[in-house]
């Protein structure tokens, strides 16, 4: 049980006869002192000395030049860069505009599922059909099928971009995920929060709007990061169905030059994006945890 | 006449019977409190007086009344029964003052202004008013307790239900939430209390029910109930009670 930052009485009362903090270094052996930087030095010399060594084994390797000539280019690096960046703030783009769209697809069918009035039965029985099908679906498949498909049967009042379908592949098989996820941070909580809400006239609808979804999105938020991080690459998919984002750009300068160096600026540029979030992600989960323990004790 | 009644209430959880015909009238300004072993259906019985658990037979009334009547519609109900629950179950993600405003604001259309100005004129009564903007996980268990007892009592309901509500506290937090029980049987509130505290409810009740299996085996004003106890049943639960150092 946690209690208010009352302050600490006991240091106010006996301060005078308690001994003071002993100052850094003394009473302590130098080597105990030393211990610690000698510790983090060591670890400094022996990544040095593990990743120098992997390197020089790679650079001696009878294949390197051409290894070099054909993925570490720079020339052809920078030749491909500006058209794969290019390509990349598609992909960037197309990221945060499904992520939007997933995020509210996903809680809007998990509330749909998560709600218990009979009238709502027949809406819970298409959700459960849904997720079935589009989380036992490949990804891939979908985007060809939503990509290729729906474009050449020119329906009409529908756009006919493959992009615009792409988008909509993705969005779908997603939101299966999430809305399972949320529904885990739903039923996460506690019973006598209904109750609670229950007994003081609140609907089930208002109950969960105001009550349950805040906690449920709370509870979700460190798996939910991951999501976040696996959508930014697989928005690369959409490649396949000649989106030309950061892979495809990359890819078309590889076939007119049978030079690989350009997927590898794309590599650098995905690493660039998903390494800050997944350590943001870290962050979260370990803040959420900390949390946790702290009500919890 | 009287303010809550319940008549042949049964109530089964699968197979399971859990409530077996319970009759049981509390007049205006009476305190009854029902005492009985856990699983005994204590918590059943408070629960379905409010509908919070929807009783199989039988029937309820609220100043004669019947609690499914559409007279009181989604909201009236609510308006007129308060509870307090033995985990607080206060909402961790408001403020206490969100906590308090929730309902009025959401359920019976007051605006945020009025809601907030009654909350903390409540909360100021309770001597908590300081606290109107921390998060419950900030309070002490008896600071939550006190807040769960204001959002209760935001309605100003006619009956107030209690479900073990010093249960989960450390034993110095217990006195601060007793004293409030105390208070609101002065002021005239009609309520019934669930508690293991046998030296409260002798000291608060009017009315004492014992419960077993179900069924009110025994009631009587708390003098009688705890010095000679009738039934066999009641007087072995007793001294296990005192046993444990309760009574
Ligand atoms: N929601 C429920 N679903 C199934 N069984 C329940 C439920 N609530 C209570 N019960 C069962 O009903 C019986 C009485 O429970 P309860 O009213 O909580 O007793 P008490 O409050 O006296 O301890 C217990 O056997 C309990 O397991
Ligand atoms: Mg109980």
């Amino acid at each position: 049980m946690s209690h208010t930052n009352l302050p600490d009485q006991g240091s106010a009362g006996g301060a005078t006869r308690r001994p003071p903090p002993p100052p850094p270094g003394r009473n302590h052996d130098w080597r105990e002192a030393l211990a610690p930087s000698l510790i983090s030095l060591l670890s400094l010399l022996s990544i040095i000395l593990v990743f120098g060594a992997l390197a020089w084994v790679i650079t001696s390797a009878e294949q390197w030049p051409r290894i070099k000539l054909q993925f570490f280019n720079v020339d052809a690096m920078i030749a491909a860069f500006p058209r794969v960046l290019q390509g990349f703030w598609i992909n960037m783009r197309i990221w945060l505009i499904v992520l939007a769209c997933i995020l509210i697809l996903g809680i809007a069918l998990a509330v749909i599922r998560s709600l218990r009035a009979p009238w709502f039965a027949p809406f819970r029985l298409m959700v459960i059909l849904y997720i079935d099908l589009f989380r036992g679906l490949p990804v891939l498949l979908l985007v060809l099928l939503f990509g290729f498909g729906i474009p050449a049967l020119n329906l009409p009042g529908l756009p006919s971009s493959s992009l615009f379908w792409g988008a909509v592949a993705m969005v779908l098989s997603y939101s299966a995920y999430v809305c399972e996820i949320y529904r885990s941070g739903i039923d996460a909580v506690h019973e006598g929060q209904w109750a609670a809400a229950k007994s003081l006239g609140l609907t089930e609808w208002q109950t969960m709007i105001y009550t349950i979804l805040p906690q449920a999105v709370r509870n979700v938020m460190p798996a939910m990061m991951n999501i976040v991080v696996a959508l930014q690459k697989d928005v690369a998919l959409l490649s396949i169905i000649g989106v030309r984002d950061a892979v495809r750009e990359a890819q078309i300068y590889t076939a007119s030059t049978f030079n690989y160096s350009s997927l590898i600026v794309a590599a650098g540029l995905f690493l660039l994006a998903t390494i800050p979030m997944a350590r943001l992600a870290d962050y979260i989960t370990r803040r959420d945890r900390a949390r946790r323990l702290q009500i919890g004790g | 006449m009287p303010r809550v009644q319940l008549a042949e209430v049964t109530k089964y959880f699968g197979d399971n019977l859990v409530l077996d015909q319970v009759d049981l009238s509390v007049a205006q300004h009476e305190v009854v409190c029902l005492i009985g072993a856990s699983g005994s259906g204590k918590s059943t019985l408070l629960r379905c007086i409010n509908r919070l658990v929807k009783a199989d037979y039988g029937d309820i009334y609220l100043d004669d009344v019947p609690v499914t009547d559409e007279s009181f519609g989604k909201v009236g109900l609510h308006k007129r029964i308060g509870i307090v629950f033995q985990s607080y179950n206060l909402f961790p993600h408001l403020t206490v003052l969100d906590n308090l405003t929730l309902a009025p604001r959401k359920v019976h259309g007051k605006s945020k202004k009025e809601a907030e100005a009654q909350a903390q004129e409540q909360l100021d009564r309770f001597g908590m008013g300081r606290f109107a903007k921390a998060y419950p996980e900030q309070l002490s268990g008896g600071q939550q307790q006190r807040v769960a007892f204001v959002r209760a009592l935001m309605n100003k309901p006619d009956v107030l239900l209690l479900d073990e509500v010093t249960a989960a506290l450390d034993p110095e937090l217990v006195g601060e939430v007793l004293g409030i029980i105390k208070e609101l049987k002065a002021q005239g509130m009609t309520m019934v209390i669930v508690t293991h505290e046998m030296g409260f409810a002798r000291d608060v009740a009017d009315r004492v029910c014992f419960l077993e299996g179900g069924r009110i085996l025994e009631e009587g004003n708390p003098t009688d109930m705890f010095n000679e106890p009738q039934h066999e049943r009641t007087r072995a639960f007793l001294d296990r009670i005192i046993e444990a150092g309760r009574l």
